[in-house]
């Protein structure tokens, strides 16, 4: 049998969940005997060259492109996995949802401290090239389907280890009190 | 704000904290609204944290910190309301007084709300205005009143007509309001002369045998829940407690229900009885009449029924000429919360604080109002009491059926020719009581109000009672014009994302998930799956504290059972998943923000 094939990616993340995948330590070498990474930036592998098995998804979707990354996730992996908070819920990017986007923008670029008198123009980026921004920050499954979810900020190494290991024996996954339970 | 009206609040309710609904809802009604520094005398004349006062006020739907007009208009937005034709009633209401719902004209003078049901699902649609209620509005009338209030009137003298009988135009309550008692039984005729029992029945008996007779009766709760009377009376006068009370529910918030209303206007005297006979029995000296706030314009009215009482020695000490059996009522208002008709949520405000529900046990009769043990009783229940001492427990037994015995009071409102109050013996099937009110064209029933169910043709068959189709009294009836999802069930979830206190989490933040996945039907994006999603979550709401909390998804549940159809057919075929997400829409605020054309 050939290996399972996985593919990474960060949306509206801070990249936390993805260190979080190389926190397994020594165990990244069974991980690469037992697979084979595709798109994601561990390996650099910017476009998908085949159909993966698992696709695993860190960060919600605040722009464009990351709506148009994930629904090329979804089209690519047979299994999705929004991992860590941000994927599932938003995390701290849907802070802004409560204030309308046209004020979130004006703060950025023309009112807040650091660039306020800066901004002569009172220009807010517009170029077509720019992704443009959503009304407020969704969680993955919002936008397309979830088979998994991994939750956690971030979810921690030996989660993550056991959740990859039991998609890839088919074992029914373990889960302790202490990684379901957070407060 | 006049400060003095702050301190003479307090002042009258002897810097009670257990009184701070009380204070606060003398000030809201002088001032319109709670400033900063009346919260912070209150805190410290009553020795409570400024947190304390401030959760109180946020809690309750007429209480507020901001100034809410010199005339405060609650517009009833219960689905009753949108059937008799709230909304143009709404945009005159906006477009005279030059605001929205939710907010205060420039000048101070108009502010326009929502409220929940006002308990007139008779005569919608109706609104409170400074806690006068305005029945049947209609856009002329609406320009009326707006024009009178533009010229300072009085709230009292813009009614147009009373044109109803009974009590509600005596000189203490001067209200437009009508009963339409439409049928009255054994418990609300008028052949009754009040004090009867007191006077000569009572001495006679120990409270004991009155336990008795009314367990012999086996009359249960008339609130909705249905516990046996005569047993809760029993577990309170065995409680160990220095004091105990008797606290009557006039809080019924569930829309579409009504009936306390009419008997709080036509049989105040009666409930009061029942409430004496009470306290004897359990051995309590004093009784609470919690009235919701909708019902504040009946307050004046039933204070001096209770004077009346007092002066023929039918309350006060040694009631009836019997020795040392000392009892008084007093009325308590709620301020907008359906939340405490909950017994516990109701001994809670009674106290002063935010009406949550609390942990059980220990159940009221064991440590209630004050801690000590307490009966809640519905004020249905409280006036059939009499009349079971005046007929005896056998005679009530003998009405209705073996296990639901007695009568009664419904509550009818929406598509039929009579609405109104009908006392009926339990055991009527639904035909029955369709034919009954005049109601053709049936396509469903909410029975019970939002918290019970919504149930069609094929179940008309059923009973009304406790070992088939229990109610609290609502029936509201809908026609083959009404869009049951998008009208009915979407209009009672907002209701109960409203009135969640929100201390439980599945009750606080699944509600706003269940409305989102039926919207989300409704507009066409929903699949087979989010029908199971529905289904699943509804078990998740039995591990909330309280009854509002376990009924709270009731509407989605009990429409998706006995209404699947109406489901199935906005769904999306062949299509395993589907958010609904609209990428086009999501952009196009940023687009218009940094006036960019979107590009896909």
């Amino acid at each position: 049998m050939s290996k399972p094939v996985i593919a990474t990616a960060t949306l509206a993340g801070c990249f936390g969940c993805h260190m979080s995948l190389l926190d397994i330590d020594e165990k990244i070498l069974d991980l690469i005997e037992l697979v084979e990474f595709n798109k994601s930036p561990i390996d650099d592998i910017k476009n998908f060259t085949k159909k993966c098995d698992i696709g695993l998804i860190e960060g919600g979707c605040c722009n464009s492109e990351n709506v148009h990354v994930l629904k090329d996730f979804r089209k690519n992996c047979n299994i999705l996995i929004s991992f860590g908070e941000c994927a599932i819920m938003g995390g701290l990017p849907a802070y802004r949802n409560p204030i309308p986007i046209k004020e979130c923008l004006e703060e950025a670029y023309l009112n807040g401290p650091s660039v306020k008198g800066h901004n002569e123009s009172g220009i807010i980026p517009n170029d077509e090239e720019i992704p443009m921004m959503l009304d407020k920050v969704y969680p993955c499954h919002e936008i397309v389907k979830i088979d998994y979810f991994l939750p956690g900020c971030p979810p921690s190494a030996e989660l993550i280890w056991n959740a990859l290991t039991a998609l890839i024996t088919g074992n029914e996954m373990e889960l302790s009190y202490e990684i379901i339970k957070f407060d | 704000m006049e400060n003095n009206t702050v301190h003479s609040a307090i002042r009258k309710y002897n810097q009670d904290k257990m009184r701070l609904m009380d204070i606060l809802i003398e000030i809201q009604d002088n001032e319109n609204y709670i400033s900063d520094d009346a919260v912070r005398i209150i805190s410290e004349k009553l020795e409570l944290s400024l947190v304390d006062v401030e959760q109180t006020i946020s809690f309750y739907h007429f209480l507020s910190k901001e100034p809410q007009g010199k005339y405060t208009i609650y517009l009833n937005n219960s689905i009753v309301s949108n059937m008799m034709g709230r909304q143009i009633v709404a945009e005159t209401f906006e477009n005279e007084a030059g605001c929205k719902f939710g907010e205060v004209a420039e000048d101070g003078i108009i502010g326009l709300f929502d409220t929940a049901c006002i308990g007139m699902s008779d005569q919608e649609p109706a609104a409170l205005i400074n806690g006068n209620v305005f029945i049947h509005l209609t856009p002329f009338r609406v320009k009326e009143i707006v024009r009178d209030m533009r010229t300072g009137k009085d709230v009292k003298k813009m009614h147009t007509s009373y044109l109803d009988g009974g009590q509600n135009k005596s000189e203490y309550l001067n209200s437009a309001v009508r009963n339409n008692i439409m049928r009255m039984g054994p418990v609300l005729t008028d052949d009754y002369n009040p004090g009867t029992i007191i006077m000569n029945n009572l001495p006679q008996l120990t409270p004991e045998q009155v336990i008795e007779e009314i367990k012999t009766s086996n009359i249960r709760g008339r609130g909705g829940a249905g516990f046996p009377t005569g047993l809760k009376w029993e577990f309170c006068r065995i409680a160990k407690g220095d004091k105990k009370y008797i606290l009557c529910n006039a809080d019924e918030g569930e829309p579409g229900t009504y009936k306390d209303r009419v008997i709080l206007t036509e049989r105040p005297k009666l409930l009061f009885e029942g409430m004496v006979i009470a306290g004897y029995s359990i051995g309590a000296t004093e009784g609470i009449l919690y009235l919701r706030y909708e019902y504040k314009y009946l307050k004046h009215y039933l204070e001096n029924a209770l004077e009346e009482a007092r002066g023929k020695n039918l309350l006060g000490n040694d009631i009836g000429g019997i020795k040392g059996f000392n009892f008084d009522i007093r009325i308590q208002l709620g301020a907008g919360a359906y939340i405490c008709g909950e017994e516990s949520a109701l001994i809670e405000s009674i106290e002063g604080k935010r009406g949550e529900p609390r942990d059980r046990p220990p159940y009221p009769v064991e440590k209630g109002y004050n801690d000590c043990p307490t009966v809640v009783n519905n004020v249905e229940t409280l006036c059939s009491v009499v009349k079971i001492m005046l007929k005896g427990g056998e005679w009530y037994s003998s009405l209705g059926t073996p296990v639901s015995t007695g009568t009664k009071v419904l509550n009818i409102s929406g598509d039929c020719k009579y609405p109104g109050i009908y006392e009926v013996e339990w055991g009527l099937t639904i035909i029955d009581i369709l034919d009954m009110v005049g109601a053709t064209d049936v396509q469903a029933i909410q029975v019970g109000g939002p918290s019970g169910s919504l149930i069609g043709p094929e179940e008309f068959d059923r009973k009304l009672c406790y070992s088939d189709l229990v109610t609290g009294g609502s029936f509201i009836i809908f026609n083959f014009n009404r869009d049951l999802l998008k009208n009915v069930v979407l209009n009672f979830t907002d209701f109960f994302i409203e009135e969640s206190c929100g201390s439980c989490v599945p009750c606080r933040s699944m509600i706003p998930l269940f409305k989102q996945k039926l919207e989300k039907i409704l507009s066409g994006n929903g699949v087979a799956s989010d029908l199971e999603d529905l289904q699943s979550w509804g078990k998740l709401m039995k591990t909330n504290r309280c009854g509002l909390g376990h009924t709270a998804a009731n509407p989605i549940l009990t429409s998706l059972k006995n209404f699947r159809y109406l489901y199935e057919e906005k769904l999306e075929r062949g299509k395993e998943y589907e958010t609904g997400f609209n990428l086009e829409q999501a952009v196009s605020e940023s687009c218009e923000a940094t006036t960019r054309v979107p590009n896909f």
